[in-house]
């Protein structure tokens, strides 16, 4: 088993790798990702939308420095875009030049047409491909919006981290990539891939955390500003909401609020900027006005913060 | 790090009938308690493989066991595949690896399992004779049992058994009701995938080409093409299981159980079951037990609410927020089989209804009372429901159910636009204002058992019983 050049020794090297990549996280993922490196296993994320998922993949290829390589799944997703596919307008180009060489010998055009000149390589193929010297980290994201068939694909390639392609013969990784698969949960992943896989369910941020969050991601943001906004989104994801906002909605939210030249939430900056963290109608209707009130009353109320808030 | 591990507790070594010897050390204690946690997980119900037992003593090197915080996040994300197991993992770890020291706990192992395995019901199904009298043939008997039936009854009884009504069966007709049933052989009709197969589409499958015609030296004379594959719809069924339906639920049941089934045994294979009261309740993998009746009895052991009150509403509202997107994608059709007896608010039906309806690619809505000719859906709930309805049919016999086989292998692609913008319109005008009692019986008008909402402006029933 190859190892990775300045690969992480312990749990404490793999989250002050995290860190240094601005991306906070607990102890408790960075022992799945740490054992996801030694135990050569695919870690598989799961979690609400914009809980951070894809941005561990990224956060880790940038600690390991190595690269990324990310496939994005959809249903119909097809070995054609996930592995490999022929150049096809190179390959009749080639037969005309070959033609008006003069000779087009059948059992050579065969040959030379399905050679790795006229190889496109796809995601999984990049990231299993030889040529690599380091172990890159593979990203196959949104698993769940992918169907059964290309689940039944990733579970054999990541059995053996090998695809054949029947014209060329088998490709076998020599450094098997760092694979992350990430699911939001719209259904449900195959047991049979899970069990390969490490799982780890990421959940929405506690306050401290969330706090930590935008003040690493967004430096510029007044302290007081990034505490209320993540009081108020806090008490925001008690509510009854169709869809509860995620950690990217948060950043987004605290970037607008800066634009704005916002420095504290009032309830009609808030009602005006409901759009950036809550994404259906109805929950924005749910929330505007009065609701906007109270949660925003509480989470002053509430936590460390309650003495900093400005007297009526 | 064997002075600060954990070793299991006294609670977990008597789970193995023979007893572990884990004061005297064997040559690896640890190794012997590692199998046993996983042997542990999986009694309490969780999947765990061998090759996960193989990962997590590797694991052992990277997270000892005298960090017990990692030790927890390695097992944890080696062991546990789904979050809804992440809970039991948690009580099951904190159980067995509790420091000796620490003293009892009031948690037990095996108390846990219990809860796990045999969740006791709240209020137990109705109980009728005719379940435990077909206890004996199950699946694969169905067969035989409808040539008996055939053999020793004549056409016409069996011809007045399809029309009987549900409510009025003996249970010696249950029986025979299900063997018939068991032959319905069921059809969703098609959706078209994204991905692509070969076959006489309008899309050119160029490696196909390609490859085919290297024989003419490259010259693409021969040419393949794609079209986009076609699956079957998954189907979403949400069954009323409420004291007024308390007559029907037994034969919804086996209906639910035996749409369920398997394409090969006739059924429609991707199916998610809810039944609701007050509550909702996913009954999606008590399903797969074979038998129909061990179906019904684990059912009725998970539902807490059986034949409880009705809240229509909060219960497709639950399921909304919390199944739609992860059950009812990829145009699924939904099934709401109620008869709209709701005690909750109306408006709040009508709301989640028509979210429900405007996320799936079909919502049809089973009424058994719908059987009874005089019958006007009048009910609150049910005026709240209907004009998000795109089939309004009747499941009150056997003949009904047919004529539902033949309506969903045949359903038209698509709702009209017109039709998710009824509502507004209909609103203001309200048929009639709906009485609070019994459900209508007086002034029969329409001899048709497909009831068509005096709402609709077009026949929607082409393809519906008749």
């Amino acid at each position: 088993m190859s190892t990775t050049i300045n690969a992480p020794e312990s749990i404490d090297q793999v989250q002050n790798l995290l860190r240094d990549q601005v991306y906070v996280s607990d102890r408790s993922l960075a022992v799945p990702v740490f054992l996801a490196l030694k135990l050569r296993r695919p870690l598989f994320l799961e979690g609400e939308a914009g809980v951070g998922k894809t941005e561990i993949a990224r956060a880790l290829a940038e600690g390991l420095d190595t690269r990324l390589i990310r496939l994005q799944c959809y249903e119909g997703l097809d070995i054609n875009h996930a592995v490999y596919e022929w150049n096809h307008s190179r390959q009749v180009l080639e037969i005309r030049l070959m033609e008006a060489a003069g000779a087009v010998d059948r059992e050579r055009a065969a040959a030379d047409l399905f050679s790795e000149r006229f190889l496109i390589k796809r995601p999984l193929l990049q990231a299993i491909d030889e040529a690599q010297d380091k172990p890159p980290v593979l990203l196959i994201d949104e698993l769940d919006r992918a169907d059964e068939e290309f689940e039944g694909f990733l579970l054999e390639l990541l059995a053996d981290y090998q695809i054949t392609i029947p014209e060329l013969g088998a490709y076998r990784a020599v450094n098997p990539p760092v694979v992350i698969i990430t699911s939001n949960r719209t259904r449900e992943i195959h047991d049979a891939l899970k069990r390969r896989c490490l799982y780890y369910w990421i959940d929405y941020p506690d306050y401290q955390k969330e706090l930590q969050i935008i003040t690493s991601r967004i430096p510029e943001a007044p302290r007081r500003l990034a505490e209320e906004v993540t009081g108020f989104i806090q008490e925001l994801r008690q509510t009854e909401l169709y869809k509860i906002p995620g950690v990217s909605e948060t950043l987004d939210w605290t970037s607008a609020l800066l634009a704005l030249n916002q420095t504290k939430l009032d309830p009609q900056v808030i009602d005006d900027t409901l759009g950036i963290m809550l994404k259906y109608q109805d929950d924005i209707e749910t929330v505007r006005g009065e609701a906007v009130r109270a949660l925003l009353e509480r989470s002053q109320n509430r936590g460390p913060r309650g003495r900093r808030r400005a007297g009526p | 790090m064997g002075d600060e591990s954990a070793g299991p507790s006294p609670m977990a070594e008597t789970l193995d009938t023979q007893t572990p010897e884990v004061e005297a050390p064997e040559p690896t204690p640890i190794l012997h308690n590692l199998v046993l946690f996983g042997e542990v997980l999986r009694r309490l119900g969780m999947d765990v493989g061998s090759s996960n037992m193989l990962d997590l003593v590797r694991a052992t090197e990277y997270a000892p066991l005298s960090r017990r915080a990692d030790f927890r996040q390695a097992a944890k994300c080696i062991l546990v595949h789904r979050k809804s197991d992440l809970p039991l993992f948690e009580e099951a770890f904190d159980v067995f690896w509790r420091r000796p020291a620490t003293g009892e706990t009031s948690l037990d192992l095996r108390s846990m399992g219990e809860q796990r395995r045999f969740r006791q019901p709240q209020a137990g199904p109705p109980a009728d004779a005719g379940s435990r009298d077909s206890g004996g043939p199950g699946q694969e008997d169905d067969e035989d049992l409808a040539d008996q039936v055939d053999l020793t009854r004549t056409y016409s009884v069996r011809e007045v058994l399809r029309e009987k009504n549900f409510a009025q069966f003996t249970p010696q007709e249950v029986n025979e009701a299900k063997a018939m049933m068991a032959r319905l052989s069921w059809n969703l009709s098609n959706r078209r995938t994204r991905r692509l197969g070969p076959g006489p589409g309008n899309q050119l499958d160029l490696r196909r080409t390609l490859r085919g015609n290297l024989k003419f030296g490259g010259e693409l004379l021969e040419l393949s093409f794609q079209r986009r594959k076609e699956k079957p719809r998954p189907m979403v069924l949400l069954c009323d299981i409420s004291g007024s339906m308390e007559r029907y639920t037994r034969m919804l049941l086996h209906f639910i159980h035996t749409l369920s089934l398997p394409k090969a045994g006739g059924g429609l294979d991707r199916v998610e079951a809810f039944l609701f009261a007050t509550r909702l309740t996913r009954i999606t993998r008590y399903l797969s037990h074979r038998g129909v009746d061990d179906t019904v009895s684990q059912v009725s052991k998970a539902v807490p609410d059986w034949a409880g009150g009705t809240r229509i509403g909060e219960a497709v509202k639950t399921f909304n927020y919390r199944w739609l997107r992860r059950v009812a994608k990829n145009g699924a059709v939904v099934m709401v089989i109620s008869d709209g007896w709701d005690r909750g608010e109306p408006e709040l039906l009508a709301k989640e209804i028509s979210r429900l309806q405007r996320s799936c690619s079909r919502l049809i809505w089973l009424n058994p009372l719908l059987g009874d000719r005089s019958y006007q859906p009048l009910t609150r709930g049910m005026q709240a429901a209907l004009p998000y309805i795109d089939d309004f049919l009747p499941v009150h016999n056997l003949n009904s159910l047919e004529a539902l086989g033949r309506h969903l292998s045949n359903l038209e692609p698509r709702r009209s636009i017109e039709q998710h913008y009824r509502p507004t319109a209909a609103a203001p005008e309200k048929a009639g204002e709906p009485p609070p009692a019994e459900p209508m019986t007086g002034g029969s008008q329409s001899g048709l058992p497909t009831f068509r909402h005096p709402l609709w402006g077009r026949s929607r029933s082409s393809t519906g019983p008749g």
